[in-house]
């Protein structure tokens, strides 16, 4: 039996008088690429918000590598393994693209804080490996020369891939991308795919996706999650989803289907 | 490590040469741009690198100063070059209470963003300042008298004033509190700042502890606000709790926004501006007869926000090299045309 690396147990995400997320439960296994998808307004940013610890879920409890991670802080989170991308790009905008993958591998740096002061061999060692290892992730996407241009100076979609890249530096175990493709045209997202789905097998990685881009979704993602006003309303392969009367209804309304 | 212990020796070197080169008054004014120096960098720290919005500076440099200035009444004074030991001394356990005021402070009020950790820092100022006023034991509202400060030396031959061990404790802080934070901030620690300052759900989603990091920002720029407190308190040999009013901490604030937030050299030469641009102004006061000074201070301020809004420095460091190309393409523009 394959195991669950992420296991989400009837999560509720009330706003005051406003049931964001209602008792949603979900599951994520080690190594799999999975899909969460509805319409505008669903709730799929609120649950990865809970997920990644920046919300606490009002009741219910996410189990993720073993132990709970509700209730913890998102760095906590982040140095468990679980990590994310936004919606509405956050990068470190002032900084170059280079220093945007450096922060997140603070994980790996072991030296106290005198070293840097005494310049000593342990500092400028582990430097050095952040930097390669920092520019060989961004090799991934081809941004490696553009490394030490200012972040917010790349095109939106070098942006967004800057965001993943940041993300991978974590060394995550799992991985939420909140809507990757947005803004990039067909030729872009066809190439996402090829490379979202190649850095999950170089490097081992479970992902968790919302996604508007249908095609993006249906060709990558092995089971999809659908949610709509807080609840899943269906679960399965893609062939499953593209069926269901349920998703249509979602979708397009009651009428939809004749 | 060498480097900057050669630019320290050359800094103590350019103290011997304005010990004659100047006058009482231009060596006074001095110590208090390297006072200025130390609190401007500080501050930067907090208000420019981590992005934090600190209003309290006065409040740190208060509590180094009346720490230092207390402890030279237990401690008698050493002389001669000793004596520079023992300000640093003195100045560094001055500095770590003022940390650990920033520690207390800091752990609760970090988790406030923006305006409302100006204001609650704000008001920390003005408690030590109230608190100072009310405590007997330091002289209270008439102040602290005849606080120990450095002393001249004869040696045989050898003379050596006042002003020089003055001098050589304040550059010594100088050059170390540059070098601290300028290291800092380019190492794991320093990146944790900016990314603080850039996006903090980004740095949480990125394994940065948040308010441990700005807690950290905090107290190291608390230290050195106590050790600038300390070196002024030592000079001056007067402490009265009037000079660490809100006004300080806002001096402290313009000189970290003209140098440009997140600048360590745009602080320096803010800090030299600020301190040196009242004092110009002095002669036109005995000329015309009106005090003009703060006028024109204001409005110089006001224009160079108007036309330089992210300080003279931006984020930018200073680098000798690129003033050499400056100046070069400067001279290939006159030749060419």
């Amino acid at each position: 039996m394959q195991k669950r690396l992420l296991d989400v147990q009837s999560i509720t995400m009330q706003f005051g008088g406003l049931k964001a997320v209602d008792s949603l439960s979900f599951f994520v296994n080690e190594g799999e690429l999975n899909g969460l998808i509805g319409p505008n307004g669903a709730g799929k940013t609120t649950v990865f918000n809970m997920i990644t610890g920046v919300y606490t879920p009002t009741s219910g409890q996410v189990i993720f590598d073993g132990q709970t991670s509700s209730g913890l802080k998102p760095y906590q989170i982040s140095k468990m393994g679980m990590t994310r991308t936004f919606q509405n790009i956050r990068l470190f905008r002032d900084l170059s693209v280079l220093e945007n993958v450096m922060i997140a591998g603070s994980k790996d740096i072991t030296y106290s804080a005198v070293a840097p002061l005494l310049q000593t061999k342990e500092f400028l060692g582990q430097e050095t490996q952040l930097r390669k290892r920092s520019m060989d992730l961004l090799a991934i996407f081809g941004l490696e020369k553009k490394a030490n241009e200012q972040s917010t100076s790349l095109p939106y979609g070098e942006q967004r891939k800057l965001e993943i890249v940041r993300a991978l530096a974590t060394s995550p175990k799992l991985i939420c991308l909140d809507e990757p493709a947005a803004g990039m045209n067909h030729n872009e997202t066809h190439q996402l795919m090829e490379t979202i789905a190649q850095i999950r097998k170089d490097f081992k990685l479970s992902v968790l996706l919302i996604e508007h881009d249908m095609k993006l979704v249906m060709g990558i993602c092995e089971r999809i999650f659908v949610l709509d006003h807080g609840t899943k309303i269906e679960e399965g392969a893609p062939s499953v989803i593209q069926n269901s009367k349920k998703v249509i209804e979602a979708y397009l309304g009651p009428e939809g289907i004749h | 490590m060498k480097k900057p212990l050669l630019i320290l020796i050359g800094l103590i070197g350019l103290g011997v040469f304005l010990d004659f080169a100047t006058d009482a008054f231009i060596q006074l004014t001095l110590i208090y741009v390297l006072i200025n120096m130390i609190l401007a960098m500080s501050l930067n720290l907090v208000n420019g690198f981590t992005g934090q919005f600190s209003l309290g500076h006065a409040g740190f440099m208060a509590v180094g100063a009346y720490t230092s200035a207390y402890l030279s009444t237990l401690i008698p004074v050493w002389t001669g070059p000793a004596q520079v030991l023992y300000f640093a001394i003195l100045a560094t356990a001055g500095g770590l209470m003022s940390a650990f005021a920033g520690f207390l402070v800091g752990l609760p009020s970090l988790r406030l963003r923006g305006d409302y950790l100006a204001i609650v820092t704000l008001g920390f100022g003005e408690i030590i300042r109230v608190i100072l006023l009310n405590t007997p034991a330091v002289g209270g509202a008439r102040g602290m008298y005849g606080i120990q400060g450095p002393t001249d030396w004869e040696a045989g031959p050898l003379y050596v004033s006042k002003f020089f061990w003055g001098y050589t404790h304040a550059i010594f802080w100088v050059v170390v509190c540059f070098l601290v934070i300028w290291r800092t901030i380019r190492s794991n620690q320093g990146r944790a700042f900016l990314s603080v300052r850039e996006d903090e759900i980004a740095a949480e989603a990125m394994g940065i502890n948040t308010t441990q990091t700005k807690v950290r920002a905090f107290v190291l720029s608390s230290f050195f606000a106590g050790i600038a407190g300390a070196i002024f308190a030592h000079y001056s040999n007067y402490l009265n709790p009037a000079s660490f009013a809100f006004t300080r901490s806002v001096d402290c604030v313009i000189m970290v926004v003209l140098g440009g937030m997140g600048s360590l050299s745009g602080s320096l030469m803010a800090a030299t501006i600020i301190t040196i641009l009242p004092e110009l102004l002095r002669p036109l006061q005995e000329t015309t007869g009106v005090d003009l000074r703060m006028v024109i201070y204001s409005l110089s301020l006001i224009l160079l926000m108007i036309l330089r809004p992210q300080g003279l420095m931006g984020s930018r460091e200073l680098k000798v090299s690129r003033l050499f190309t400056f100046f070069s393409r400067g001279r290939n523009a006159k030749t060419t045309p």
